[in-house]
């Protein structure tokens, strides 16, 4: 008797950690494995939800090339991209470089370059949506008071996308300015005051120490905005409605409508699995390429 | 020379700064202005009018959105806490057969991308009649791999002796986790509290897709749908209305806990 309350006991402990992690199991095999497998499964089929799944073959995947739109697509997208992480480096880094001097108030400075990160894309997109606009907004008025033109920030196809970069550069730096500032204090002091020794100048102690100091952070910081960069959606999707003449339209918001506007899912599904891979690919690149570096 | 030099360094930071304060007070002021003053880079209204908020309130249920907001948040942040540390727990904690596989996996969905979930996540949504009701916008967000590893992180710079002496005390193993180490990882707790609920409320594309009923849209979403479709009727002031309303309980939140919260977002990019 005494015996079997032992085992009990023994098997309960046991099988306590399966319990514990199950509903963290239960969630993955759910929302994560299940879709997986499914989302693979639809890119060989028509679906509009309502009637049934039809066999389709190949023909999804044989679609998304020489679908032009979702090319456009992908070409806005990486437009966004050699716009934004450039200039989210250069400024962030630069910010972070006069964060980390001794100055007064330092700590208001990086509280109010963080504020539009806390805000929702949501806000940030409204506001600029007002400080775009051609004849009322702020900018351009600004502009004309100062004797120059009009730009068409979000009218006119070439700038669009432009428009978009520069308002997410202004929401996220203050992100990146704080990882940045986190890498440079791990440079031990001890690099520039030899360096100082040298007589090297600001810039050069910059470019030689700083730079390659940081550079894991650098690669975090491309990496993290690349993912930002692909997962594009609520600034056009309010902004622009990916116009005009598409050249705002996102790679998620064409598998957005692609799914749920016209109730493509299987070739929604197979532009979301061939998106993925084109991200995971980029990301790799980026990461031989940084460490090549 | 010098004075001159370092007075330019700070103007310069000022304006700086300014670039990323001041067009949220502009906004805020121009939400309070009559709509033909809307447009100038300095807004300082000729009457202070609430007509736009009025006129916000009657066109959408946007107390309820707010409401369906904090009430969604707080649940996600709530079930990531307690699910993602009992994980945690076991990872660092406990020793048992699948322990490294599970980690292995953790580690991988943390680099698949949200893109090849979406479509399939939706359809689930829709076999289990799940669309148009909270447990659309709650079950899904209940844990994350992010969260499970700062726990177990947290979880594994901690005392053997603090475990042994609860459980000679004849503690459970949960409430050793609950009440004998929670104290102990406060920092975790708000970071990984942080940066659930501000996922979660700043979440726009997952309830554009699961949720269609007006009364349980949440804050973003019904700001958004309000923007986007015709019922702001190109009101321009209305439209800074709702964000205003959408800004505001985060700012507030941002001005009292500013420090955690740029810690809690700073370590997003540890996760590496």
């Amino acid at each position: 008797m005494k015996f079997d309350v032992e085992i009990m006991k023994r098997s309960k402990k046991q099988l306590l950690p399966y319990l514990m992690v199950s509903p963290y199991l239960t969630h993955l095999l759910v929302f994560t494995a299940f879709p997986v497998v499914f989302s693979i499964i639809l890119t060989f089929h028509k679906w509009n939800i309502i009637s049934p799944m039809e066999f389709s073959g190949l023909s999804n995947w044989q679609h998304i090339f020489s679908d032009r739109l979702f090319w456009k697509a992908i070409l806005n997208t990486l437009v966004f991209l050699i716009i934004h992480i450039p200039l989210q480096i250069v400024v962030a880094l630069t910010l972070a470089e006069v964060l980390n001097r001794k100055i007064m108030f330092r700590g208001f400075f990086r509280a109010a370059f963080f504020i539009p990160v806390v805000v929702s894309g949501v806000v940030v997109t409204i506001l600029w949506q007002q400080l775009f606009g051609y004849d009322t907004g702020v900018i351009n008025r600004l502009l004309v008071t100062l004797g120059l033109g009009k730009v068409g920030w979000l009218i006119d196809p070439n700038v669009a996308m432009v428009s978009i970069a520069l308002m997410a550069t202004w929401k996220n730096v203050g992100l990146y300015v704080i990882l940045f500032l986190v890498g440079l204090q791990t440079v031990p002091k001890q690099y520039y005051e030899a360096a100082d020794l040298e007589g090297a100048s600001h810039w050069q102690k910059f470019i030689r120490i700083t730079v390659p100091m940081i550079n894991p952070t650098i690669f975090m910081v491309v990496v993290l905005s690349t993912l930002g960069g692909f997962s594009l959606f609520i600034e056009p999707y309010i902004m622009t409605g990916g116009g005009p003449l598409n050249s705002t339209l996102s790679a998620v918001l064409y598998i957005y409508k692609q799914a749920f506007e016209y109730y493509h899912m299987g070739y929604s599904a197979t532009l979301g699995v061939f998106f993925a891979f084109l991200i995971v690919l980029v990301v790799v690149m980026q990461k031989r390429f940084i460490e090549k570096e | 020379m010098k004075i001159i030099k370092k007075t330019l360094f700070y103007l310069i930071l000022v304006a700086a700064a300014l670039s990323f304060i001041y067009p949220f007070i502009w906004m805020m002021m121009a939400s309070l202005a009559p709509e033909q003053e809307i447009g100038k880079l300095v807004i300082f209204p000729s009457e202070f009018t609430f007509d736009n908020y009025v006129s916000m309130f009657s066109k959408i249920p946007i107390g309820r959105a707010l409401f369906n907001s904090l009430f969604v948040s707080t649940i996600n942040t709530g079930l990531t806490l307690v699910f993602a540390s009992m994980v945690g727990y076991a990872l660092s904690r406990m020793r048992f057969r699948g322990r490294n596989t599970i980690f292995f996996i953790i580690i991988f969905t943390m680099s698949l991308p949200f893109q090849i979930t979406l479509i399939p996540n939706y359809i689930t949504m829709v076999k289990l009649h799940w669309v148009d009701t909270y447990l659309s916008l709650t079950v899904p967000f209940m844990i994350t791999a992010f969260a499970i590893l700062m726990f177990r992180q947290a979880f594994k710079g901690l005392p053997q002796a603090l475990i042994d002496a609860a459980r000679i005390d004849g503690c459970g193993e949960l409430r050793i986790v609950f009440t004998i180490l929670w104290p102990n990882i406060k920092p975790t707790i708000i970071t990984v509290g942080i940066l659930a609920f501000m996922a979660s409320w700043n979440e726009v594309i997952w309830p554009l897709i699961v949720i269609r009923e007006e009364q349980l849209m949440t804050l973003p979403q019904l700001v958004t749908l309000f923007v986007v479709g015709g019922r702001a009727e190109s009101q321009l002031g209305v439209k800074l209305a709702s964000a205003v309303f959408l800004a505001t309980p985060v700012i507030i939140a941002y001005l009292f806990f500013q420090k955690h919260f740029i810690q809690s977002m700073a370590s997003t990019g540890l996760k590496e």
